[in-house]
């Protein structure tokens, strides 16, 4: 008797059979879950224009004279750099790159000054993250007119002598990660991410709003099922789903628009895992809280547009404004965008995506408590 | 608390935004016992129906179902109750077998497809298992629906009206399935709006707007109304009828084919009322009231409380 008290795998077991046999008879959700992935992954293939600013950039200061701290000072009065970080080797600086903490790194070598002096032509590096071509093209381009700016102020006093030969500094821009600025080489690992949350929270989202529209809830409640047991066996089927759409998005990436896969594609699994289960769950969620199929169909909306345009999918993440990029943080996908972006652009690893990963799983945890937590047991 | 009780409950309420459905309502059925329950439409039967097996939260009552706890026990109550519901809630995208196959699998029912399988054998449907539960017709699903909230053989089956659209045959059959399984010791509350099928409870509750008129068997129920009826048949009974129903104390005159029932609370008063047609070419006969006379007198004594 009080075995059955406890969750049981074989009626959740019961759930996922039912539920199999229903998606299968169902040309229309069917046709929804293949179709989609693959017309949307071929009408986003235009180039969406931004030019943010203030991104956030780390120095590493080799030379810490008056001529680099002015060239810094012109950086940040571009509007387009925002020094947040300063690193004192390079390896660190670069490493913050790669997780995404900072989108640019000016590197001031060591012996500046002494060798602008003497005329050597000391380097100034530049290196950017250019996995998002659209958030990073406005700044590089800065870069020159930054430069020429404080050569203009510079070469008045001592350096006189140095104005009208070939610029006295050396300007070299490292472009990471995405070298070529292809965009749909961005857009793709984001389009991922968009397509799971449509179809998945769509599709969770009508699961339980389907039982009370066509009676079945009624009978479903007078069996001996938990709600963890109805909620996760609709779940799980799903997942499976997901995993589907994902691979015919990955191949389509990868043949179609020959999005390179740098880092290890078991990350990327790892994160789709906690990223179909949290869409799966927000849907899930929706549909305990809509009284009907079309109130789930808004509230799937509802959250779909923020998805696209907060998540950086569509709109460069550090262009936003602070209070947009707070609700952007929220939304798993903004997360899994970046994981996605992370792993196939700039060969992230797990340990660099392990915060954006944990979000997430966060995130679906907290939806599918919420879930099981509002589901009604009762009719009224 | 006597353990043979199988529904303990007492006091049963449930209001809807204020208009109050099922009214106070106490019941107790036996182990064993056809306990019909009867009432005009919008009465509350299902409402009732649905507090005992936990799908509606009582704003009032207590008591028992099975030896558990009505208001918190819901979740053992499930596990031993077949509901029926009123309106067919199998998944119509499933086919027979599959429905029943989803049933048996959340019950753990051990030796699964047996079961499945028998159950379709005795439903006769074993030819047509494959076909999808929502191209049945109308009686086809209720039989399905039946055979479906039977297959983890519970001790309890609360059945709203499961013959409606049903055959005679068929009905007659699901019956006579009904009284043996009593036999063997299961409980029953059915509810019907068919006659005949009331005659064959054990104990009937007739419920009407929310409040228990009366409870008991077929022979209490119509000794309590103390109706008297009157049978008369002659020619042009519909303009007799027209008339009498204008005349004080009677309350219904019916056409039963060649006959007429004439009827009222009040023996005296419709024998005063019926006295100057008591010639040629009527012929007038006392009888027994039967159950649908008493229930219509019922259902003419309370109103719809929808207003009020
Ligand atoms: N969920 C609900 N919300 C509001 N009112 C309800 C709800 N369910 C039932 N009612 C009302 O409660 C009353 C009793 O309904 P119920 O279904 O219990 O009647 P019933 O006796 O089963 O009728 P029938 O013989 O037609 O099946 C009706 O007036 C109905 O409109
Ligand atoms: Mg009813």
């Amino acid at each position: 008797m009080i075995r059955n008290h406890r969750f049981s795998f074989a009626r959740l077991w019961a759930m996922v059979v039912k539920e199999a046999i229903q998606l299968r008879r169902d040309r229309v959700t069917s046709a929804m879950i293949f179709g989609i992935p693959i017309a949307q992954i071929f009408l986003f293939g235009f180039v969406i224009n931004s030019d943010p600013r203030h991104l956030p950039a780390a120095v590493v200061m080799a030379d810490d004279g008056p001529s680099g701290r002015a060239l810094l000072a012109g950086f940040s009065n571009s509007t387009y750099y925002d020094f947040t970080r300063r690193a004192t080797t390079e390896a660190e600086a670069r490493e913050w790159l790669q997780r995404g903490e900072v989108q640019f790194v000016v590197n001031i070598p060591a012996g500046f000054t002494r060798d602008l002096l003497g005329g050597r032509r000391p380097a100034l590096l530049v290196e950017a993250d250019a996995s998002d071509p659209t958030a990073t093209h406005g700044a590089i381009a800065a870069v020159n007119g930054i430069v020429e700016t404080w050569m203009a102020q510079e070469m008045k006093g001592p350096l006189a002598h140095l104005a009208g030969r070939p610029p006295p500094v050396e300007t070299r821009i490292h472009a990471f990660y995405n070298p070529e600025g292809i965009t749909s080489h961005n857009i793709v690992p984001g389009l991922m991410g968009v397509v799971l949350t449509m179809t998945l929270v769509m599709i969770t989202g009508l699961a339980i709003t389907r039982e009370r529209e066509r009676g079945t809830m009624e009978n479903l409640l007078a069996m001996p099922l938990r709600p963890a047991e109805v909620l996760i066996g609709k779940i799980t089927l799903y997942i499976i789903i997901g995993y589907v759409q994902l691979g015919i998005i990955l191949l389509a990436a990868r043949f179609v628009f020959g999005v390179p896969i740098h880092g290890n594609l078991l990350v990327l699994l790892v994160g789709s895992l906690f990223f179909i289960a949290a869409n799966l769950a927000l849907g899930i969620t929706f549909s305990t809280i809509a009284r009907n199929q079309l109130q789930a169909m808004q509230m799937t909306v509802f959250i779909f547009l923020p998805s696209i345009l907060l998540s950086g999918f569509m709109f460069p993440f550090r262009g936003m404004p602070v209070w947009a990029q707070w609700l952007g943080e929220i939304l798993p996908n903004t997360h899994f965008i970046r994981v996605a972006r992370g792993v196939m652009l700039k060969g992230a690893g797990l340990s660099s995506l392990a915060p954006d990963i944990m979000a997430i799983a966060v995130f679906a945890a907290l939806m599918l408590g919420i879930g099981i937590k509002r589901y009604r047991q009762t009719l009224d | 608390m006597d353990s043979d009780l199988v529904i303990d409950v007492r006091n049963m309420t449930k209001r809807f935004g204020g208009r109050t459905v099922v009214n106070a309502i106490d019941m107790r059925v036996k182990k064993g016992e056809i306990h019909g329950f009867l009432g005009p439409n919008g009465s509350g039967k299902t409402t009732f129906i649905r507090m005992l097996c936990g799908l509606l939260k009582p704003d009032a009552g207590e008591g028992t179902c099975l030896g558990y706890d009505v208001l918190r026990e819901s979740a053992m109550i499930k596990r031993q109750v077949g509901y029926m519901t009123q309106r067919f809630s199998y998944y119509e995208d499933l086919t027979i077998e599959e429905n029943l196959d989803f049933v048996a699998r959340l019950y753990h029912l051990p030796n699964r497809r047996q079961a499945v399988a028998e159950s379709i054998e005795k439903l006769g449907l074993s030819a047509r298992k494959r076909q999808l539960a929502g191209q049945l017709s109308g009686g086809w699903k209720q039989r399905m629906a039946l055979a479906a909230c039977l297959i983890h053989q519970p001790k309890l089956l609360l059945l709203d009206e499961p013959t409606a659209g049903v055959d005679p045959k068929a009905r007659r059959d699901f019956w006579e399935e009904i009284h043996d399984l009593a036999e063997q010791g299961l409980t029953f509350l059915i509810t019907t709006h068919y006659m005949d099928e009331a005659e064959r409870c054990h104990r009937l509750a007739y419920i009407s707007y929310g409040d228990l008129l009366v409870t008991g068997n077929a022979s209490d129920v119509i000794r309590h109304a103390g109706l008297t009826t009157w049978l008369v048949s002659g020619p042009e009974l519909n303009t007799l009828a027209r008339t009498l129903r204008e005349l004080p104390g009677i309350e219904q005159a019916v056409a039963f084919g060649e006959t007429l029932h004439v009827s009222g609370a009040d023996a005296d008063l419709i024998a005063r009322s019926i006295a100057p047609f008591m010639r040629e070419p009527y012929l007038w006969q006392q009888v027994n009231s039967g159950l649908e006379d008493v229930f219509i007198h019922l259902m003419g004594t309370s109103s719809d409380n929808f207003h009020s």
